[in-house]
């Protein structure tokens, strides 16, 4: 995995030091709150509606045993005994005090962990498939390009104040995981004809309040070109984006209003200019940055297990669970497991400090020390052996992380909303909540089956309820909160924007509108295999409509 | 009716004006406004206390009284006044005073 080398520890200690100068200033009244706020922010501090919250970085997801026991100890002891586990594969904590936030820094640098650009308007922490150098079906590990995309991107000064901020995803398989689509720059690994690795490169995604999905601005980027050609959209995107309002500056607008063929022209041009100077990848620094990122030794196992088929014969919960939170791993005799942050009932995304300290222990004992945290959410050890299984779901049943709903309609994605956040128009957490009782029965999810609903608590979208196959919007209307229906959307290499089915639904009737679209999909699907989606986009919005609101 | 409210520069509590101008940590304890002068008279004092770096963010709010009890005309205001709804053991609400 990879480490921080010098520089890095160098720069990120520097760094806490400043913002602790920094808060000291402003507890002195050297700062008033207009000049410190910014400051703050580029810290990941926010003020939210109880108290402040800290994002933390985890880049493109990934991190260890002693990592993870370190955010259990910073939720102990200087927050509420738990954290949120983000869309951006990031950790919020909700009630730090200001006081506080020096120290917690000084924590997190002893683990080479920081909270730098998880805010501002500036290149985010990039994100990348959660079974990244695991997965089956991977053409190569994304994570080195994220990491050179670190680099580069952390602290460049001519990027530092761009006119919104900047998010990158990456995927290394062709099944993309990681919602690349809806990404500012979205980058997928491919082969060229000569086997060397290189990106299909897309511009101008996003959410949001007008939700794009990105446009393809080249069908093979060589891989040395990946940092020239970065910074030629970066510097496209700072000259012409719009700064005069922050509801049209991000680059899907300017994508969107200058069009995507003079837009090309202009990253061309830019990066014709610098495609051979200080930007180009050596092929040597690649392969040294992927050494960071070598597999553990995994032996080839056999794929079958007689102890694990026994268990699945003689334990519901165990074959629910093996059923839906593995993932096909790139070495027979191996699985990713998801560890569902989705209890029926629960908060999505939550975990206390005593689970993230138990999976810490799960990671080092069962999967190599190796932790990702998915955009879903949801934690993952990735490499794990098959016939450890048993084992590991054990300790997850007696620490309530056992629930085997990856990828069902209680997999919900869920913004903080109104029950945090001081943007939120309304609340999220509990509509989930509510959701996922009604839908929790074992039976009921599985038989639904794959099913992605997405909630956010405003129109800025971070509950990605655009790319929901069933989307929910929580907006106010008159003083109470009401909930929008999307549907059809979806983040994945087919990724497209729900549309708005009809009129909204209050808090009390929203649970039941699911379960109308639900029960219309069941009654309508060609066989168990026709996913909610598939129906949906084979017979489109009608029944879905008349199931809500009667024939028109 | 409005009250004035602001969070804690330190720990980032949320507080409302009290009746002598000093924050207190419950809706219960803030003093009521009526009528344009009182409320621009509290967001004066409010924008001392920002200068004294007492607070941060403060601004007027639309309240109602129920029986004597303060109630907050926004949802935003009441999860504010009260903490997360999916939390009842933090936030004001675990005070047993507070709600």
């Amino acid at each position: 995995m990879y480490r921080y080398d010098e520089f890095d520890h160098g720069f990120v200690t520097q760094r806490t030091e400043q913002f602790k100068d920094q808060v000291r200033r402003r507890l002195a009244g050297e700062l008033t709150e207009e000049e410190f706020k910014p400051l703050r922010l580029m810290n990941g501090l926010y003020l939210q509606l109880h108290a402040y919250m800290l994002r933390v970085a985890i880049p493109y997801g990934t991190l260890n045993g002693r990592q993870m026991r370190k955010l259990a100890h910073i939720a102990r002891t200087y927050d509420r005994g738990y954290g949120h586990f983000t869309t951006r594969q990031n950790i919020q904590f909700n009630w730090p005090k200001l006081e506080d936030t020096p120290a917690i820094l000084e924590e997190l640098a002893e683990v080479e962990m920081h909270a730098i650009q998880t805010s501002g308007n500036c290149i985010r922490n990039v994100t990348a498939d959660h079974f990244a150098g695991a997965a089956a079906d991977e053409i190569a590990d994304p994570r080195p390009y994220a990491e050179i995309l670190r680099q580069w991107s952390s602290l460049h000064p001519e990027f530092s104040f761009l006119p919104r901020k900047f998010k990158i995803a990456i995927t290394g398989a062709p099944h993309d995981r990681a919602a690349v689509q809806v990404h500012d720059i979205g980058l997928q690994l491919a082969r060229g004809e000569d086997g060397n690795i290189g990106f299909v490169v897309f511009v101008g995604g996003g959410l949001g309040r007008t939700p794009m999905i990105g446009r393809k601005v080249r069908d093979f980027l060589p891989e040395e070109d990946l940092l020239a050609y970065s910074e030629a959209i970066l510097r496209v995107y700072n000259r012409y984006g719009r700064r005069d309002n922050k509801y049209k500056a991000r680059i899907k607008i300017l994508v969107h209003e200058t069009g995507l063929e003079e837009l090309k022209a202009d990253i061309e041009a830019e990066f014709e200019k610098i495609r051979y100077g200080v930007l180009r990848l050596p092929d040597e620094e690649v392969r040294r940055i992927e050494a960071y990122f070598a597999p553990p030794p995994l032996e080839v196992l056999a794929v079958d297990d007689a102890a694990v088929e026994a268990r699945k014969a003689s334990d519901p919960a165990f074959a629910q669970f093996v059923a839906h939170n593995l993932n096909a791993h790139r070495v027979p005799g191996h699985t990713s497991v998801t560890i569902s942050m989705k209890p029926i009932g629960g908060i999505p995304g939550d975990a206390s400090d005593a689970q993230m300290d138990v999976m810490a222990d799960l990671a080092e004992r069962y999967a190599h020390d190796e932790i990702r945290i998915s955009h879903e959410q949801n934690v993952i050890l990735p490499h794990v052996k098959i016939a450890d299984l048993p084992a590991l779901f054990d300790d997850l049943v007696v620490n309530g992380m056992a629930e085997g709903n990856s990828g069902l309609i209680t997999d919900i994605i869920a913004c903080p909303g109104m029950d945090y956040c001081a943007l939120a128009t309304a609340r999220s957490i509990p509509v989930a909540q509510r959701i996922s009782e009604r839908f929790g029965g074992p039976d009921r999810q599985a038989e639904i089956g794959e099913l992605k609903i997405k909630i956010s608590g405003c129109i800025n979208a971070c509950g990605h309820h655009h790319v929901g196959h069933i989307g929910i919007l929580g907006l106010e209307k008159k003083g109470e909160e009401f909930y929008q229906i999307t549907l059809g959307g979806s983040a994945n290499e087919n990724s497209s924007i729900g549309e708005i089915v009809g009129r909204g639904f209050s808090s009390e009737e929203v649970v039941d509108a699911i379960e109308k679209l639900v029960d219309t999909y069941l009654g309508l699907r060609t066989a168990k295999e026709e996913t909610f989606l598939e129906a949906y986009r084979r017979i489109g919005e009608a029944p879905f409509k008349e199931a809500l609101y009667g024939t028109a | 009716m409005k009250v004035v409210t602001a969070n804690r520069l330190l720990d980032g509590e949320v507080v409302w004006q009290g009746a002598d101008g000093a924050w207190v940590e419950l809706l219960s304890l803030a003093h009521v406004l009526e009528g344009k002068d009182e409320v621009a008279k509290a967001l004066e004092l409010a924008a001392q206390s920002i200068a004294d770096r007492e607070v941060v963010e403060a601004y007027a709010m639309d309240v109602t009284q129920d029986e004597g009890r303060i109630v907050p005309v926004r949802l935003r205001e009441m999860i504010r006044a009260a903490g997360p709804t999916t939390h009842p053991e933090l936030g004001k609400q675990a005070r047993v005073s507070a709600v």
